[in-house]
C-alpha cells in the first residue's frame, strides 16, 4: 500500500468516523430515555424530524433564528411532557415490549402531524456553517463534520456532567438503578420521566438540526432512527459512552466497507451493512461493548 | 342456567360456512378484490408473526422481508422449473422463507428482547437489497416489477374475483388450521413456555434453542406463503418496495390490535386494518370535502393509525380479541362460561415474563 493508498483509507476512515459521530448524536437520545424508563424509543427519528421540520418552518416564515430555535425547543419540552401524560402514564406496568410498539405509533402520530402542519416538500436548512472540505495533514475533512463532532462532543460533556453533579441528575441516576428504591424514597417518577422525554426531544432538535442541515429537511430524516439502533446494538442500550464508541465503529465499518466491499456485490450495502456488522460483534460478545453485563439482556 | 355446551371447532367452523358458503354469493367483485383478498393474506401474515412474536415471545420486524422472500421464491419456481404445479411452487417457497428465516433466527439462540428485535431489521433492510441488486431474482425485468403468473391448480383456472378469493381462503384455511393446531400440540406449549420464562423452561426439559429455531422457521413458512398471496393473488405483481419496513410494522400492528397469542386476533386486527383507511377516506371526504386530498389523507391515516395503537395498548392490552370476549360474555352469559374453557385452554397471561420487571413502576 503506497502512501495515497494510505491518506485515500485515512480520509475515508476520518469520513466514517466523523458521519458515526451524527449517529452517535441520534443513538444519545435512545440511551437517555431506555435508561430512565426501559422504554426503546422509536420515536426519536419522528421527534428528530418535527423539531427539524418546525424549526425550518418557522425561519422560512421570517421568524429570527435565535428566536425559531427557542420556540422549537420550548415545542420540544411540551411535546415530551405531553408524551409524558399520554403516553407513558396509562401504560404504567406494561412489559417493555408492549411501550415499545407503542413508542411505534407514537412515531407514526408525530410524523403525521408534522407533515399534515408543515407540508411533506423537502426544505433546505442553513446552519450558516460552510460546508468546505479543510486540507489537514494531507487528508481532507468537512468543516460541518468537525462542527458536528465538536456539538456531539459537548453534548456527551453536559450530559455526563450533569447526570453527575445535580439533583435531577442524580435522582435518574436513581431511577435507572432501581426504579422500585427510587419510588420507595421518594423520588416522583412521572415527573422524572417528563423530564427525561423533554431532555430526549432537544437532543433530537439538536441533532434534527445537523441531520437537516445534511440532509435537507424531509420525511425521510425520521429514518435516521433505523441508522442509530445497530449503534444502540453495538454499544448497548443503556451506555451513553457506548452509543459514542459504538457510533464511531458503525460509522467507520460502514464508509469502509462501502469503498472496498461495496464494488465488489455491487454498491447500497449502506442500509443493512451496519446491522450485520452489529450481529456479528454480538455473537462473539453478547452484552455489547458497554452494556450492562447481565445474563439476560431483554 | 341453560347447560348447553358448545363443542370448541363450533365458531370457527360456522365462520367458515359463511366465508365458504355465503360470501361468494353477496360479495362483488370490488368487495374481493379490495377488501377479502388483501384481508386473507394480511391475516395469514399475522397468524405467521403471531406464532413467533405472541406465543414464542421473539418480537420479529422484519415480517415483510420473509413475505418478499416468499413472493419471489415462488415467483422463481414458477419461472424457472418447467411444469412444476402453482402449489409445489408455492410450497417450495414458504420453505425457501423457512431457509431464509432460520438464518435471521440465529441470532435468537444470543439475543433477547430488543436486541433480537433489532437484529431482525438486518433480514428486512438484507433482503430487501438484494431483492432490488440482483436482477436475476426479477428475471431481469428492466423495471424490476414483474407479473404473477396464472392462478392454475389441476386444470381449474382461478382469474376472476370470486376465485381468486376461494384460491386464497383455502389456503389460508389449511394454514390456519395447521397453526391453530400447533399451538395446542406440546411444541405450542413450549413456544409459551420459552417465552414467559426461558430459564424455567429449560430447567423443566424444554429444548429452548431448538423451539425458537421451530418457532421462526414455521413462522417464516407462513408468513412466505402469505407473501405470495400478496403478490400473485392481490396485488397480481410482485416486487420489492412492497415489502418495506412499512408493510413489517403493519403486520406487528394487527398483531397488536388483534390480540397476541390468539389465531383469531391475526383476523380481528387484519379487518381493522384494511377496511379503516377506506372508512377513513370516505368520512374525510364528507366532512372536509375537496380539502381532503390524498396528501391529507395520507398524513390522517398515520396519525389516527398511531394513535389507535396507542389507545389499544393503553385500554386492552390483550387486543380485540378481549374486547370480543367481553362484549360476548356480556351477551350470552350463560352460555359462554362454558364455551371459553374449552376454546382456549392455552393462552396464559403474556405478562408473565420477568423482563417486564423493568418497565413496571
Amino acid at each position: 500500500m503506497d502512501a495515497s493508498d494510505l491518506s485515500f483509507f485515512a480520509e475515508v476512515l476520518i469520513g466514517g468516523l466523523l458521519s458515526g459521530v451524527m449517529y452517535s448524536l441520534v443513538a444519545i437520545g435512545f440511551v437517555l430515555i431506555y435508561k430512565t424508563s426501559g422504554v426503546l424509543n422509536f420515536a426519536q427519528g419522528a421527534q428528530l424530524l418535527f423539531a427539524a421540520l418546525t424549526f425550518v418552518s418557522l425561519v422560512e416564515r421570517g421568524v429570527p433564528f435565535a428566536l425559531a430555535l427557542l420556540l422549537t425547543f420550548a415545542l420540544m419540552v411540551l411535546l415530551g411532557l405531553v408524551i409524558e401524560r399520554t403516553v407513558l402514564r396509562p401504560l404504567v406496568n406494561q412489559p417493555p415490549i408492549t411501550l415499545f410498539m407503542a413508542t411505534l405509533g407514537l412515531s407514526y402520530v408525530i410524523e403525521g402531524v408534522a407533515q399534515l402542519v408543515w407540508g411533506t416538500q423537502v426544505h433546505a436548512l442553513e446552519l450558516g456553517i460552510a460546508d468546505e472540505p479543510l486540507q489537514f495533514l494531507g487528508i481532507m475533512v468537512s468543516t460541518f463534520d468537525l462542527f458536528a463532532a465538536a456539538t456531539a462532543g459537548v453534548m456527551v460533556a453536559l450530559l455526563s456532567a450533569f447526570f453527575r453533579y445535580t439533583r435531577v441528575g442524580l435522582a435518574f441516576r436513581a431511577v435507572a438503578d432501581d426504579t422500585y428504591a427510587a419510588i420507595a424514597v421518594g423520588l416522583r417518577l412521572p415527573r422524572i420521566w417528563a423530564t427525561v422525554w423533554a431532555a430526549a426531544g432537544v437532543i433530537a432538535l439538536v441533532a434534527g438540526l445537523l441531520w437537516g442541515a445534511r440532509l435537507g429537511v424531509q420525511f425521510s430524516l425520521s429514518l435516521v432512527v433505523l441508522k442509530a439502533l445497530p449503534v444502540l446494538v453495538l454499544g448497548g442500550f443503556d451506555s451513553i459512552l457506548g452509543a459514542i464508541v459504538g457510533g464511531l465503529v458503525i460509522g467507520a465499518l460502514e464508509k469502509l466497507a462501502e469503498v472496498y466491499i461495496g464494488p465488489f456485490v455491487g454498491g447500497g450495502i449502506e442500509s443493512w451493512f451496519a446491522y450485520v456488522a452489529a450481529l456479528a460483534f454480538l455473537l462473539i460478545r453478547p452484552s455489547g461493548l458497554f452494556g450492562q453485563k447481565l445474563v439476560e439482556r431483554a | 342456567m341453560r347447560t348447553v355446551s358448545v363443542p370448541p371447532w363450533t365458531w370457527p367452523l360456522a365462520v367458515l360456512a359463511v366465508a365458504f358458503g355465503v360470501v361468494p354469493f353477496v360479495a362483488s367483485g370490488y368487495v374481493f378484490d379490495a377488501l377479502l383478498i388483501p384481508f386473507l393474506a394480511l391475516s395469514l401474515a399475522a397468524v405467521g408473526l403471531n406464532l413467533l412474536t405472541g406465543y414464542a415471545g421473539q418480537l420479529s420486524l422484519g415480517t415483510a422481508a420473509f413475505m418478499a422472500v416468499g413472493a419471489f421464491a415462488a415467483y422463481n419456481f414458477n419461472l424457472r422449473v418447467e411444469g412444476l404445479p402453482l402449489l409445489v411452487s408455492i410450497g417450495l417457497a414458504g420453505l425457501a422463507a423457512t431457509a431464509v428465516g432460520l438464518v435471521f433466527g440465529l441470532p435468537s439462540l444470543r439475543l433477547r428482547g430488543f436486541y433480537l428485535a433489532v437484529s431482525t431489521l438486518a433480514a428486512q433492510f438484507f433482503v430487501q437489497w438484494a431483492l432490488t441488486k440482483f436482477s436475476w431474482f426479477s428475471n431481469d425485468n428492466a423495471s424490476g416489477v414483474i407479473d404473477a403468473p396464472t392462478l392454475e391448480v389441476a386444470g381449474m383456472v382461478f382469474d376472476t374475483p370470486l376465485g381468486r378469493y376461494i384460491f386464497s381462503l383455502s389456503i389460508v384455511t389449511v394454514l390456519t388450521l395447521l397453526a391453530w393446531r400447533l399451538v395446542r400440540t406440546q411444541t405450542g406449549h413450549h413456544f409459551i413456555a420459552v417465552r414467559d420464562n426461558e430459564l424455567a423452561a429449560r430447567v423443566i426439559g424444554v429444548p429452548v434453542l431448538r423451539t425458537k429455531l421451530l418457532a421462526f422457521a414455521v413462522s417464516s413458512f407462513i408468513v412466505g406463503v402469505a407473501g405470495v398471496l400478496w403478490g400473485f393473488v392481490y396485488l397480481r405483481t410482485v416486487e420489492p418496495a412492497g415489502f418495506n419496513l412499512d408493510r413489517s410494522f403493519q403486520i406487528l400492528f394487527i398483531v397488536i390490535i388483534g390480540g397476541l397469542a390468539t389465531i383469531r386476533g391475526a383476523f380481528f386486527g387484519a379487518a381493522l386494518i384494511v377496511v379503516f383507511p377506506l372508512l377513513l377516506s370516505r368520512a374525510g371526504s364528507f366532512f372536509f370535502g375537496s380539502w381532503f386530498d390524498s396528501g391529507v389523507l395520507d398524513m390522517s391515516q398515520r396519525i389516527v393509525l398511531g394513535a389507535l395503537i396507542i389507545f389499544f395498548l393503553a385500554v386492552e392490552p390483550q387486543g380485540l380479541v378481549a374486547l370480543w370476549d367481553r362484549a360476548r360474555k356480556r351477551l350470552f352469559p350463560a352460555r359462554n362460561s362454558t364455551t371459553t374453557v374449552h376454546a382456549e385452554p392455552v393462552e396464559a397471561p403474556r405478562k408473565a415474563s420477568t423482563s417486564s420487571a423493568r418497565a413496571a413502576l
